[in-house]
């Protein structure tokens, strides 16, 4: 019979390695079933984070329809949240490609076999796959690249990851649900149920299944020190050698910390941000409007707060120690004593997503939010957002609107 | 005889019909814009790494495995193999930093030189490729001295 012949693909004595078995696949998929699991819980919270439901600005996806079912008010505590919860989502992500990689090889065999489809409901498992495989690595792909700032993808990453991420996990349920059983028990009897995994005439093994484990797993740990330092920040910088945030700092001094988009890349003209030329509008309650230089914010109460930078890619930096007028009580100039509403903020920057962004009440109310002028005890550097910037605890970094022009308080 | 029609288990039906539905819903939005880009980076993703990158490391791997069969050096497959794969896997992963394709944006935006990523997973290597020979020469070494020594 041709499906016998070992020299094809579709004959299973064409796969040699000792390795592949049931036991060693359901081990890779039962951390997959975890790691994921994570990675889609943290991207739904990144999601919300962004308050796509307060305003148009904010909201990347605005045919979601029901995929936004859960949205809530994105908290200000604790302060470091979207640091821990994108930390994770993207050192995680990253740390998972090795064992991704290992158990999509570990069931390569299954996709030749024949005959193609053995009943109707194998043949929807089948094209079902499609969507697993070519999904999960549609999302991995668009993350590795974005925080690469590699925008190879066909559309801006928002709606792409956002879409995608919920094609793959329709197909990772209903893939989880069908095989989780199965794994569980090779896991717990060592070994698998008689399955078309393991090979009909394997070579000699240069490493035990076992020793393959460990080494997957050391590939994912050599992937997780060499990125998780970009977002622990201090001197674990340095250890995430070949990650976009790792390395040196940009520079030295109060204002040497990350930086996400320069001054220059946003087109920032340094005329626009001179003493005479620069004045912040923020207008309130009934249209009331005020006009303030630098001067005269540096005149109204200072606070400080201690909130650190968290990227959407990933990376982020320790608390910085920011000095600034509240949101609160800016609001309280136009009108809203006592009420802070939501504020929507614009930027002097030209063009990009995030150059108008919206905040909620309970982050304009928050002590700790700041339209910061200071940073570490000096005035903002322009990479940083000088005349003025925002700064609000958990909030994205893009939604901490740098060059801030204009502030527009009432309810969205 | 003529095929006939199996159905299989109708719980399964039921269940991919479900995860079908709902891929559906999130996929008609995610085709909503260049919806023929989007199709051809899914299904181009699982064609790319099953039929080509897959193929392509397995045969690496036996090739390098043949060969040093052939010297009779068989069990020092995994000496080369562990630090191959961990330098392909991180120039994989990081192949637009190191590769130097964003260097311009990269630089521009966050303040940041691409400078050393070359330089620092070429170093990486070295030592992956360093540490598992001296990892080796340990084993040669014990090997021998565990060796009786030769009667004369």
């Amino acid at each position: 019979m041709r499906d016998d012949d070992p020299r094809l693909p579709t004959s299973p004595g064409f796969w040699r390695s000792p390795l592949r078995g049931t036991w060693f696949t359901s081990v890779l998929g039962l951390v997959l079933l975890v790691g994921i699991t994570v990675l889609f819980v943290t991207g739904l919270l990144s999601y919300a984070a962004y308050n796509p439901d307060l305003a148009p600005v904010n909201d990347q996806t605005p045919d979601k329809g029901v995929l936004g079912f859960y949205l809530f008010s994105w908290p200000t505590n604790p302060y470091w949240l979207y640091r821990v919860t994108q930390g994770l989502h993207v050192t995680l992500g990253i740390a998972l490609i090795p064992v991704l990689l290992a158990k999509l090889w570990s069931v390569v065999p299954k996709l030749f076999t024949l005959p193609p489809a053995r009943s109707l409901a194998h043949a929807l498992e089948r094209i079902s796959l499609l969507l697993l495989v070519g999904g999960g690595l549609f999302e991995f792909t668009t993350g590795v690249l974005n925080v690469q700032l590699d925008y190879l993808f066909p559309g801006s990453f928002y709606p792409l990851h956002f879409y995608g991420a919920w094609v793959f996990f329709a197909a990772f349920l209903a893939h989880a649900a069908l095989k989780t059983p199965a794994a569980v028990r090779a896991v717990r009897q060592r070994h698998g149920d008689e399955g078309q995994l393991e090979s009909p005439r394997p070579e000699a093994p240069t490493v035990s299944r076992r020793g393959a484990l460990w080494f997957v797993g050391g590939a994912s740990l050599l992937l997780l020190v060499t990125t998780a330092g970009q977002s622990i920040g201090g001197a674990l910088r340095r250890t995430a050698l070949l990650a976009p945030h790792g390395g040196a700092d940009p520079g030295s001094g109060p204002n040497g910390f990350q930086i996400n988009k320069t001054a220059g890349y946003a087109g920032i003209d340094a005329k626009e941000t001179r003493e005479e030329a620069w004045r912040l509008v923020v207008t309130g309650r009934d249209g009331r409007t005020v006009r303030l230089t630098r001067t005269e914010l540096l005149r109204l109460p200072q606070y400080s707060a201690a909130l650190p930078i968290a990227c959407v890619e990933g990376w982020s930096t320790a608390d910085q120690w920011w000095r600034g007028v509240r949101l609160r009580d800016l609001a309280a100039l136009v009108g809203y004593d006592g009420d802070p509403p939501d504020v929507f903020v614009e930027s002097l920057q030209r063009h990009g997503a995030f150059r108008r962004a919206a905040l909620r009440a309970n982050q304009v109310a928050d002590p700790r939010s700041l339209l910061a002028l200071q940073v570490n005890g000096e005035d903002l550097s322009p990479d940083h957002g000088y005349p003025a910037r925002v700064i609000v605890p958990a909030a994205p970094g893009v939604l901490n609107t740098k060059w801030v022009a204009r502030m527009t308080f009432g309810d969205l | 005889m003529r095929p006939r029609l199996v159905v299989g288990s109708p719980f399964q039906i039921l269940l991919l019909a479900c995860s079908f539905a709902l891929a559906a819903y999130a996929g008609v939005r995610l085709l909503a814009g260049d919806w023929l880009g989007v199709a051809l980076w899914v299904v181009g993703a699982a064609l790319l790494h099953d039929l080509v990158l897959l193929p392509l490391y397995a045969l690496a791997d036996r090739a390098m495995v043949r060969g040093l069969g052939a010297a009779g050096r068989r069990q020092w497959a995994i000496y080369v193999r562990v630090p191959a794969a961990l330098s392909a896997l991180l120039l994989l992963v990081w192949f637009p930093l190191i590769s130097g394709m964003v260097d311009e944006r990269y630089r521009s935006a966050t303040g940041l030189s691409t400078d050393g990523f070359l330089a620092r997973w070429l170093l990486i290597t070295a030592v992956l490729f360093g540490g598992s020979a001296l990892l080796l020469a340990r084993r040669l070494r014990r090997a021998t001295k565990r060796r009786p020594p030769a009667v004369h």
